[in-house]
């Protein structure tokens, strides 16, 4: 038996050879060019990526229709995009963006796709997200905190886990969405957390990356998902991290970019939510050691204690602190992950010319994918900072140094001015 | 009431007689909306009108048709599904029906999370009289896109809420002989050996899927899913997959054969190195065979001397295979 080339390729090997293709077209040219050239290509279309949102901020086409129920969604990934960028918004724009999402606010609590929509777990996250990132007074006081909280309880299906609206469907996601947004809005609780851990656990599948509901198969966006939410209940110690880092691990392929599941394709979305982990699980090398040390260790429900990085399952903690404190923690500074490799494929295979971001080459540009392949280039250019004052090196940043983007909070994706912002405003009320 | 299929034919709903008694309400914006969206004529009527049965809460026949076409120009709007839902309830709606019409809107929009959340509650309320249909179902959709990750969820769903698991392993057994590669049909092998009430459970199993993946790895050493299932069969009992010769065995002949597929089998070996392995004397042999890193005294540490060797050929992975270096056991193996 040997693995023989004259066998009729599988779908698999073959949807995979013709992205292989088309990405490696784009590196040999690139490779070929004179290192001027080289830099061009290598930039981030700045001026083009700011004309693309701004446009869609101001107005979307008739094919958007299908996106009527994301309308919090396009803000923030806009709006994201945008501050990431460095840049900002006029304030009558900002007005405006306030404005709106105020008019997606249920009057029972959270926000709908649109106006005069149910609440929906989602788009709460993405409006959340988007005032956060808008920022200042008047936006963060449009949020009607208590109102929500009222909705995430509604949410919240009395097994652990939460349901994405009224009567939904429940999943990992719904359960990072509440979580996220009731952590950054101060009010996070024990009944909100009760029972989380557990079902995000039986998430946790052989491979070990996280799926959406128990015996699912193991993906990148609820792997994201799960991790942060279980960081944000303080329930970390509890998942398998060796296995889990394994498994990301693995997802990086030959095409330099992150793919969502074994065995499936590259697409520059899983730059955040695959890469993304990897600044997680920075955080958590003293557990990650732990694990490590013992014979049969990351099996199962581990339940050691960190001492070292004072998230510590056995010490009461301040649940709405967990977020702050997550990120003024100093970093491992070696990142596990191909940050380069990552660089490149977002810059070289990702970037429209013509502005805005995709998928892979071959794909048509959009606002979802612009908004997660900046986060995760952001990501990346971070990813062996040790602290917020030491601003990355040159050689840490692939193409010219200005294409440095505004550094994000890893575990709710909002650039991290807004989001000390955001964190003193609530803390006071 | 008919679906209108051909825009250019329709009726405005504002001069048909059966709409003539409801009127129809404006999206609240406000006067400077973002994203504003440039909805077609169609579009905006028909969600003018959706919003009045809804405020209303009119759960009749009409309310129900209008459902469907708000639901044909955007099956994304979660709100329209929910409410249609509660119409069905009212109405006692005929269920079965029901799933034809959710089967025609996934046609075009079978990665929707509202379709499928849909169809779960309609499978739900029918009970064990759907389960047959909603295999065919999810087979259907599975064979256009062997890795639909809804359609997985919700046939397992079905199974452990329905059951018929009787040809489930068999299905898995077909998908994986048309595509060894595919990750989702691996997962439900291991959904099906763990959860199926026909089967033993994982220990049971176990003997007769080591021998399957041992030789799906043997045929293609390149395909990540058969070691992660290998590696699986194992969870919660490590000590068991060290001990099992047909792993470290496998890992051997891979090696042996020394194609450019041997990352996995390096890998696999480092776990079980680190998890306890004790090497033998050929796999020592086989793996400084391997390392060209230039030292000419093999090094004691077998484990060191793997992630040496993956540094090398798996450098897309150099970062974590030199982090994997420095956590090794301390003792030389």
């Amino acid at each position: 038996m040997d693995s023989s080339a004259s066998s009729t390729p599988t779908v698999t090997e073959r949807d995979q050879w013709m992205v292989e293709h088309q990405v490696f077209q784009m590196y040999d040219f690139f490779v070929g060019l004179p290192p001027k050239a080289q830099s061009a290509m290598l930039e981030l279309q700045r001026e083009n990526h700011m004309k693309y949102l701004i446009k869609g901020l101001k107005r979307l086409e008739p094919s958007f229709s299908v996106l009527d129920a994301n309308r919090p969604w396009l803000c923030y990934w806009i709006l994201h995009a945008i501050t990431l960028l460095g840049e900002c918004v006029e304030p009558e724009l900002e007005d405006n963006v306030v404005e709106f999402l105020s008019r997606c606010q249920d009057p029972n609590g959270g926000y709908g796709g649109g106006p005069g929509q149910m609440p929906h777990l989602a788009t709460t996250y993405a409006a959340v997200n988007a005032l956060i990132t808008v920022g200042g007074e008047r936006s963060l006081s449009s949020i009607n905190r208590e109102n929500v909280y009222m909705f995430l309880r509604r949410m919240k299906d009395p097994s652990g886990p939460f349901r994405m609206h009224d009567a939904g469907e429940i999943d990992v996601r719904a359960c990072y969405t509440a979580i996220s947004v009731a952590s950054v809005l101060n009010i996070l609780d024990n009944e909100l957390v009760q029972n989380v851990g557990d079902y995000i656990l039986s998430c946790q599948t052989y491979e070990g990356g996280i799926a959406g509901e128990p015996g699912a198969e193991a993906h990148g966006g609820y792997t994201f998902c799960g991790f942060a939410t279980m960081i944000l209940i303080n329930e970390v110690n509890r998942l398998d991290l060796a296995g889990l880092l394994d498994w990301v691990a693995f997802r990086q392929g030959r095409e330099c970019g992150f793919q969502g599941r074994t065995n499936k394709l590259v697409d520059s979305c899983y730059s955040f939510w695959q890469g993304g982990v990897f600044a997680l699980l920075q955080r958590f090398h003293s557990i990650l050691d732990e694990q490590l040390a013992l014979p049969h260790s990351g099996e199962g429900d581990c339940t050691n204690d960190s001492q070292k990085t004072g998230l510590n399952a056995s010490c009461p903690v301040n649940l709405n602190s967990i977020g702050y404190n997550f990120i003024k923690q100093p970093a491992e500074t070696a990142s596990l992950f191909n940050s380069l490799a990552l660089q490149q494929y977002i810059l070289l295979c990702a970037q429209d010319i013509a502005g805005g971001m995709r998928d892979k080459p071959g794909k048509g540009r959009d606002y979802y994918h612009t908004c997660y392949s900046l986060s995760g280039l952001s990501g990346c250019q971070y990813s062996s900072a040790k602290d917020e004052d030491s601003p990355p090196l040159p050689s840490e940043v692939m193409g010219p140094y200005s294409n440095l983007l505004e550094r994000i909070h890893p575990i709710f994706n909002v650039v991290l001015e807004k989001y000390y912002e955001a964190h003193e405003f609530f803390a006071m009320s | 009431m008919d679906s209108d299929e051909g825009n250019a034919q329709r009726v405005p709903l504002s001069q048909r007689p059966d709409w003539s008694d409801v009127t129809p309400l404006p999206q609240d914006d406000g006067p400077n909306p973002v994203v504003p969206i440039a909805y077609k004529e169609e579009f905006i009527e028909t969600m003018d009108y959706f919003r009045a049965v809804y405020q209303a809460d009119e759960r009749s026949p009409r309310a129900l048709w209008l459902t469907a076409e708000a639901i044909h120009l955007n099956a994304g709007n979660y709100t329209v599904w929910h409410f249609r839902r509660l119409i069905l309830g009212a109405l006692d709606g005929d269920l079965h029906d029901e799933l034809g019409f959710i089967e025609n809107i996934a046609k075009s929009n079978s990665k929707n999370y509202q379709i499928w959340h849909h169809r779960r509650w309609v499978a739900e309320k029918l009970g064990t009289d759907a389960t047959s249909k909603e295999l065919e179902f999810t087979k259907k959709i599975l064979t256009v896109d062997a890795k639909n990750y809804h359609a997985w969820s919700h046939r397992q769903w079905v199974l452990q809420a329905l059951g018929g698991w009787d040809d489930e392993l068999d299905y898995c057994w077909q998908l994986l002989e048309e595509d060894v590669f595919n990750n989702s049909a691996w997962n439900q092998r291991y959904f099906v050996i763990t959860m199926s009430p026909l089967l033993g459970g994982l220990e049971a199993m176990r003997e007769s899927e080591v021998s399957y993946s041992v030789e799906a790895i043997v045929s293609h050493p390149e395909n990540e899913s058969s070691w992660r299932y290998l590696r699986g069969l194992y969870k919660g009992d490590i000590e068991s997959w060290v001990n099992d010769s047909r792993v470290s065995s496998a890992c051997l002949k891979v090696l042996r054969a020394a194609k450019n597929n041997c990352i996995f089998a390096l890998s696999t070996l480092l776990d079980l190195l680190c998890h306890g392995l004790q090497p033998s004397q050929e796999l020592r042999d086989v793996v400084d065979g391997l390392n060209t890193s230039g030292t000419n005294q093999p090094d004691p540490d077998l484990g060191k001397t793997v992630c040496s060797i993956l540094e090398c050929v798996d450098l897309m992975r150099a970062n974590y295979w030199r982090w994997r270096k420095s956590k090794l056991p301390a003792q030389a193996i």
